[in-house]
């Protein structure tokens, strides 16, 4: 029992950093099962996150996670994406980028900017899925990350 | 075996040509009368009947175009980071089964385009294009000694590649990409609009036409020969019209950029990837129209206020034949070999690099197609040539396609060759039907 307890406090923990600005929402609102988010903050941000990158990011990323060879960056086991630096993988989403080297390859296709397109929990939720997805395995990305992120590189 | 062939034949005719007596017997030394056999399996292709094919070499790296000299050595461009001396490859039959004995290497640049042409190796970086003085054996002379004949190209983000062809009369044609997917102010910014008029377009988005034999040259020195195309990858000279045709790679991301005007299925099916026979002076209207495969129509960008349905492009000319949409023409050829059963002459070749953009619908393309042509016009059916590239009967994905054919070749005996820039395989295709 006492382990459904963090998670839970987690939870909450993870609704509190849901009132972050939503200058623009093009994005459908992520469907949130309460029972899960409850039980499990990771996996309702998982969720919330699959739904953000099926509209955002799979045309480009692909389902698998694999990208395009020398046009679009693979996340699936792509180091900067598992990594430690949070704070860039939210810049990129935040800003995106024209081109870029990944792990001795380069991809040249243009990432638009997220900014105002989705708001800090989506970024933080999106990210968190592609970190957690296919054969990544990586800590979560919280939104109040992405916050500190935005505010700095405004 | 009854997939066993027998070039032999071929090339006592082929002897018989004038520029090919001076190395007739290098020839027959090269294809021994042993013959070239097709791989057991077909190298994993779908054929129509009597064809075969084998693997002339794997893991080359990111093969990209491909040619053939008149003695079977085949050179290969790589594309991307090369190693030292590795971005021409040549493959050397020495035995006559078709399968490359010995590979070499020269050039320090990655790239996509390259040909022969008049006794000259030509091939492009993204940025410039060289050529190399071939000997009578077909083989460089010197890899050191490149002349730069096109440098300062403009190289964007993305459709970076310069792909080439020659014509007869001492020219050289280069695809300069535009560097944009449909001349945003913000480049596939959603709702983002059009630049009017699109700058890219002076130096980018068409091809340019230079002297196949003069130093240095660049913008300057060529001319814009035809513009409005995005990116093209394809391209062949048309030696029995005298004319270039380019395949167009179409825009992407309709739906992804305005979704409140098409919807994912339109993303996947528009718009169409396109074949052009260029005149000097063309447009084919990038960025400010698209082709509707459906509609049979040119359609007004949506950048450019178009809603799906208001025509455009009063000056631009129409493809002679529209393919389904992202299927990325990466290579062209104009069949002229006797291999082949007579079908094929004068036909176009497509080679599908396999489509990324119509996710999250099915991918599409990823094969060989033929394009049938009668009086110098495409008949208007075209089908799938070569098939099984990817190794997969569902759900592909760029990353997960065994392989992707990329660049077109014909040898001097009339076989097919087809590279592949995901794993670096050579397939040669042949024909042993009666």
């Amino acid at each position: 029992m006492k382990q459904l307890i963090i998670p839970a406090i987690l939870g909450i923990t993870l609704m509190a950093f849901q009132t972050t600005p939503a200058k623009k929402t093009p994005v459908k609102p992520a469907v949130t099962k309460p029972a899960v988010a409850a039980t499990n903050p990771l996996k309702a941000s998982m969720e919330r996150g699959k739904t953000v990158y099926q509209l955002r990011c799979l045309a480009c990323h692909q389902p698998d996670g694999g990208g395009v060879p020398h046009l679009n960056a693979p996340l699936d086991g792509t180091s900067t994406v598992k990594g430690n630096d949070k704070a860039k993988l939210i810049r990129i989403v935040l800003k995106g980028m024209k081109g870029v080297e990944v792990d001795g390859e380069d991809y040249s296709n243009v990432m638009a900017p997220h900014a105002d397109l989705l708001t800090d929990q989506q970024i933080a939720d999106v990210l968190t899925y592609v970190r957690n997805n296919w054969t990544n395995k990586a800590s979560a990305v919280t939104a109040a990350e992405v916050k500190a992120v935005r505010a700095k590189n405004k | 075996m009854k997939k066993r062939f027998s070039v032999f034949p071929l090339l006592l005719i082929a002897a018989g040509f004038s520029s090919f007596s001076a190395c007739a017997s290098d020839s027959l030394k090269i294809n021994s009368p042993v013959g070239v056999v097709a791989d057991a399996d077909n190298a994993g292709l779908k054929l129509p009947a009597g064809f075969g094919a084998l693997k002339v070499a794997e893991a080359l790296g990111k093969a990209r175009h491909l040619t053939v000299t008149e003695q079977g050595d085949v050179y290969v461009k790589i594309m991307g980071r090369v190693a030292e001396g590795k971005g021409i490859l040549k493959l050397h039959d020495a035995n006559g089964d078709g399968k490359s004995d010995a590979t070499t290497g020269m050039g320090n640049y990655g790239g996509t385009g390259i040909a022969i042409k008049n006794g000259y190796l030509y091939a492009s970086s993204d940025e410039e294009v060289f050529r190399y003085k071939l000997n009578a054996q077909g083989e460089v002379i010197n890899p050191a000694q490149a002349e730069k004949i096109i440098t300062g190209l403009k190289k964007g983000n993305q459709h970076e590649t310069k792909s080439l062809t020659l014509d007869n009369d001492g020219n050289i044609y280069v695809n300069i990409g535009a560097y944009s997917n449909s001349c945003q102010e913000q480049d596939r910014q959603p709702g983002s609009l059009g630049r009017m008029p699109c700058p890219i377009l002076d130096s980018a988005g068409g091809i340019w036409k230079f002297k196949a034999d003069k130093l240095n040259q660049t913008y300057g020195n060529g001319e814009r020969y035809a513009t409005g195309l995005r990116n093209v990858v394809g391209l062949d000279w048309n030696n029995q019209l005298n004319q270039l045709f380019v395949m167009q790679h179409g825009r992407d991301d309709l739906h992804n950029i305005f979704p409140n005007l098409f919807t994912e299925k339109d993303n996947a099916e528009l718009p169409a990837e396109t074949m052009y026979a260029l005149k000097k002076g063309d447009n084919a209207g990038w960025p400010y129209i698209y082709y509707d495969p459906a509609q049979k129509k040119k359609i007004l960008a949506p950048e450019y206020g178009g809603d799906g349905k208001k025509e455009g492009g009063k000056d631009a000319i129409d493809p002679v034949i529209a393919f389904p949409a992202h299927l990325a023409p990466n290579g062209l050829l104009f069949y002229t070999g006797n291999m082949f059963p007579a079908k094929y002459k004068n036909g176009a070749f497509v080679a599908f690099h396999g489509s990324w953009n119509r996710a999250p619908l099915p991918q599409e393309g990823y094969y060989v197609a033929f394009v049938p042509f009668e009086n110098g016009k495409p008949t208007g059916k075209w089908e799938i040539f070569a098939n099984g590239f990817s190794g997969m009967e569902s759900g592909v994905t760029p990353r997960s396609a065994a392989h992707r054919p990329c660049g077109l070749a014909q040898g001097p005996d009339g076989s097919l060759y087809v590279s592949d820039d995901q794993k670096g395989t050579i397939y040669r295709i042949i024909y042993n039907g009666k």
